[in-house]
């Protein structure tokens, strides 16, 4: 007896229920997990969320300019003859032929000349240099104004302000390394910095040189020290950030439906991966089309390093150019001798103390606002930076001092640009680098404070709508309309700033309680930080707010009900809810 | 802990929305039991609710066919313009020559331009074809994932601190102080042969500071053009020049007798030896105590190198007699034993005592009497 197996049939399928045959890249992933057991950690992070943000891409220019600095150095390391041995010049360079000239400046003309693609790796290589410590710095700004660095993410944040000190090195080793005027003169200065260097400071520059200055082993360990040491400890840190935001999962604007528990974004595989690979080869492109149309370092019209020669306007590259604008900023007669011995303030203080310790300033400063507010909790809602008024002063007090002593180390740019005297600029910037962070750490608080009390009119009073009433007795107003729910939400989705109060000095039997002092310090900053801060209205001020505007309304209309200025043609006003995409 | 990704909800594509779409997609149905104190607590008095994830909205290549068509041409037309300019990058690199007689463009090397440029475009179409197709044609879902504490859970915690412990203990360090502070000391001797190791690096007497004290200037050598090495008369110098010039012992001749330089050799001494010479009217010049004898007739010869850090000085304005270093602006008054008038320079510099000879050329007195270029820590000391 047959069964009608028709009637049991579920699926609609018209094909047979077999299993069907596995993918290409599944097999080959089933290959690859037999012998490595990558599965179990891939299944997260393949469809791994990023979130979106245009100030996110940031970091990522720094990540792959490094990538091309890899490759266009190795490109480089090929040609380039990291060696001070005397040649004389037989190269196509018509000007500088049969001059004597180091083989390291010999073989970067040979590239810059007479290798096809040489000068367009060089120039490559210097503006990825370049970019890749702009955007360093970039990214460091942002992750610092938006509070990026708070818990948990402080450790990596010290690791990205050691690659940027890494970075600043690498850069100095590698635009010292073709042996032309410009860069033996940075490597004089170098030398006399050593040799300020108290007690070893002497020993110190003579072992570097192998002797005295310019001696003939400076260019080769630079090298060894340009393409191995530091990239080497670069890649390894520049892992270490990525496990890290890996991770942490990476921080998020706070938002409809993005909170401290998620992260909302596009998975990695595909929409990131796509984007973030793209991103490469555009700013591998950009690059490219840089070098191929934008001169840099031009060693050619330098000339090889003589140390009796000099030109008018000598510059280091743009990232050196602060300490050595402090370097041109201090007084004179600075050096005192103690029991026989110089100590050279002048160099001292400029270069071997202050760099240093902004670096630390810069590292520690998470862990200090940490201490001030006791905030011991995770985040990973991004601040708005007025949110944080001292956190962004002290930011931007910290970049005014970059800039004004960036800005010293051009004082003779400057100048010969405005015709101004160089001495009247020097005696400016020796008073304005002292009161310019102090001005702008003043300003940049006021004016968050201000932007952070303008969000509360809006969310209290609504927007500006540009239409003016006029009442019947002849007043004019504009009328104000409530933002929209979604605008609304993003605005309060902040936390409010709890002043860290003590809670008493001693304790029941009258013993003064431990570290009761640093206690009262940290108080005593804790409300020196958030005391004029502007706190988000609470949900009964939201609703008195609102009900007074509508008040308000009624009694400028002169009718039983808001007007909204339209009564009379057919432009009727739509409410947010009608019109849900107007952003405002 | 909460891993799992899960999509929100989406509206259909004609805009009705799908199941469980608006404030329920919002986290707070989510969350986690694991949350504790480590993330804020942030929802109890918000003013304004949480209005969750808005939904999802639907590209035009998602729900119009020519619209996804048009993207696909765009996206592979992106891709055949990259390679076109690569095989543009093969042509040029064989075709553009450098080296001797080099091609130009609007006076750059064409060669480089053209290699830039079309590497550049390569790259720039790939990265926006790439970019381009995950924006029209990937799934744009947005996907809710859930964090997670940085910290470890406790048990795991305090598992790990257990066999921290329990290791520690097994040891035994901490109780034999002895065996503790004598490997302590063992491991950290070991810094010595690691610093030691370091002192060839300038092998044998090249590590002798004392040579900073002296150049190659001696009593009785001329003083000679810094390019052409050519003595310098007194008489050919007018008031108001200035002449960088040079030990003539770095311009051996047979005539003159000084030994072949070369190289490294070479490089010290002309980086010390270097100097100026300028000549004022006598009366100008406020001869330093003891340095009455150091000039010839209003000519008065200083070293080059900058005190300050060690920059060759160059600028020269003859009106006031200063003369500026160009690298950090220090200003030193030559009618006034170049004491430092502005910047960040700290000593004078250096003068060197000169005569002239017989046949009317400029020669040192001697060499200079004190160390020349930057500060060092032993500079007085010799």
């Amino acid at each position: 007896m047959s069964v009608d197996t028709s009637k049991v049939a579920t699926s609609n399928r018209t094909d047979a229920a077999t299993a069907s045959k596995p993918s290409p890249a599944g097999s080959l992933a089933s290959w690859a997990d037999d012998r490595l057991g990558l599965a179990t950690a891939m299944k997260k992070n393949l469809r791994k969320v990023f979130p979106d943000h245009w100030s996110f891409m940031l970091g990522e220019i720094a990540l792959w300019s490094f990538v091309v600095l890899l490759l266009t150095g190795v490109f480089l390391t090929l040609w380039f003859d990291p060696s001070m041995g005397e040649v004389t010049y037989e190269g196509s360079y018509d000007q500088l032929r049969g001059i004597d000239m180091s083989s390291a400046m010999a073989s970067a003309l040979h590239i810059s000349f007479d290798v096809r693609g040489g000068l367009l790796m060089r120039q490559m290589h210097h503006w990825a240099a370049m970019i890749f410590i702009a955007s360093m710095m970039v990214h460091l700004l942002r992750v610092a104004f938006t509070g990026a660095y708070r818990k948990p993410r402080e450790l990596n944040w010290v690791i990205g302000c050691i690659l940027l000190l890494l970075g600043t090195l690498e850069g100095f080793t590698g635009y010292s390394l073709p042996d032309d005027l410009l860069s033996g003169t940075g490597i004089r200065a170098a030398d006399g910095f050593l040799k300020a260097t108290p007690v070893a400071g002497t020993y110190m520059s003579f072992l570097l040189f192998g002797g005295e200055f310019p001696g003939e082993s400076i260019i080769p360990r630079l090298y060894i020290v340009h393409v191995l040491l530091i990239p080497g400890i670069l890649l390894a840190l520049i892992a270490a950030h990525m496990l890290l935001l890996v991770y942490h999962k990476h921080t998020q604007w706070p938002g409809p439906g993005r909170t401290e528990q998620n992260v909302v974004g596009y998975p990695m595989l595909p929409v990131y991966a796509a984007k973030a690979g793209g991103f490469f080869f555009m700013v591998f492109g950009v690059i490219a089309l840089m070098g191929g149309l934008m001169s840099i370092n031009p060693v050619w019209k330098f000339g090889p390093y003589d140390p009796t020669k000099v030109t008018a306007g000598s510059q280091p590259d743009w990232y050196m150019g602060w300490p050595d604008g402090l370097l041109r900023i201090m007084p004179s007669h600075m050096e005192t001798v103690i029991f026989g011995y110089t100590i050279s303030w002048n160099v001292l203080i400029p270069i071997l103390l202050v760099p240093p310790l902004m670096l630390v300033i810069l590292m520690l400063l998470p862990f200090v606002e940490g201490w001030i507010t006791g905030d011991k909790r995770d985040h990973h809602l991004l601040q708005r930076p007025r949110n944080a008024p001292t956190r962004t002063a002290v930011m931007v007090a910290l970049m005014t001092f970059y800039g004004l002593a960036w800005a010293a180390g051009g004082n003779d740019i400057i100048a010969i640009k405005l015709h101004a005297s160089i001495n009247q600029i020097t005696y400016f910037m020796r008073g304005a680098i002292f009161l310019g962070p102090l001005l702008a750490f003043w300003i940049t608080r006021r004016w968050c404070i201000s932007l952070q009390r303008s969000d509360n009119e809006k969310l209290l009073h609504g927007y500006e709508t540009g239409i003016i009433t006029r009442s019947a007795s002849g007043q004019y107003a504009e009328r104000h309309l409530p933002i929209n729910p979604t605008s609304a939400y993003t605005l309060t989705a902040r936390d409010r700033d709890e002043i860290y109060a003590v809670e008493g000095d001693t304790d029941a039997s009258g013993v003064a309680a431990p570290n009761s002092r640093s206690e009262k310090v940290r108080a005593r900053l804790s409300s020196w930080m958030y005391q004029h801060n502007v706190q988000k209205p609470t949900r009964a001020e939201l609703e008195e707010g609102h009900h007074h505007a509508e008040h308000e309304a009624e009694l400028q209309s002169g009718l039983d009900h808001p007007a909204d200025g339209h009564q009379f043609d057919d432009h009727r006003l739509r409410d947010t809810d009608e019109v849900p995409l107007r952003d405002h | 802990m909460s891993n799992d990704s899960h999509e929100h909800p989406v509206n259909a594509p004609d805009g009705t929305p799908a199941a469980g779409s608006g404030a329920t997609a919002g986290s707070s149905s989510t969350t986690p039991a694991t949350y504790d104190s480590h993330v804020p607590s942030h929802r109890e008095s918000e003013p304004i609710a949480d209005p969750g994830l808005p939904p999802h909205t639907w590209r035009p290549t998602d729900v119009d066919p020519k619209a996804e068509k048009r993207a696909e041409r765009q996206i592979a037309g992106l891709f055949v313009a990259a390679m076109i300019s690569a095989v543009l990058f093969v042509v040029a690199y064989f075709s553009l020559s450098v080296g001797d007689s080099w091609d130009t463009f609007a006076g750059m090397g064409a060669s480089t331009v053209a290699l830039g440029v079309t590497l550049g475009l390569s790259l720039l179409f790939i990265g926006i074809g790439i970019i381009h197709l995950a924006r029209k044609l990937m799934a744009d879902h947005e996907i809710i994932e859930m964090r997670h504490p940085a910290a470890s859970p406790q048990e795991d915690r305090d598992a790990t601190i257990q066999a921290l412990n329990d290791g520690l203990d097994e040891a035994g360090i901490g109780r034999r102080p002895l065996v503790r502070n004598t490997m302590i000391g063992a491991v950290g001797i070991l810094g010595l042969p690691a610093v030691v190791l370091l002192r060839d690096l300038a092998p044998g007497d090249k590590l002798d500071i004392g040579k900073l004290a002296h150049t190659i200037w001696e009593p009785g050598m001329r003083l000679v053009r810094d390019v052409v090495g050519t003595p310098i008369l007194a008489s050919e110098i007018e008031v108001g020049d200035l002449i960088n010039a040079a030990p003539e012992a770095l311009f051996p001749t047979e005539e003159n007798g000084y030994p072949e330089l070369h190289g490294a050799e070479k490089q010290v001494q002309k980086a010390k030896g270097a100097i100026i010479i300028v000549r004022m009217d006598p009366d100008d010049i406020t001869a330093g105590k003891g340095r009455e004898k150091w000039t010839a007739d209003g000519i008065i010869c200083y070293s080059k190198i900058c005190t300050h850090v060690g920059c060759p000085i160059s600028l020269y304005e003859r009106t006031t007699h200063h003369v500026l270093c160009p690298c950090h602006q220090s200003t030193f008054d030559l009618a006034d034993s170049a004491k430092v008038v502005f910047g960040p320079a700290a000593r004078p510099l250096p003068q060197l005592p000169i005569e002239v000879d017989g046949e009317g050329y400029l020669v040192a007195q001697s060499d200079f009497t004190e160390p020349i270029g930057a500060s060092y820590w032993e500079r007085e000391k010799q």
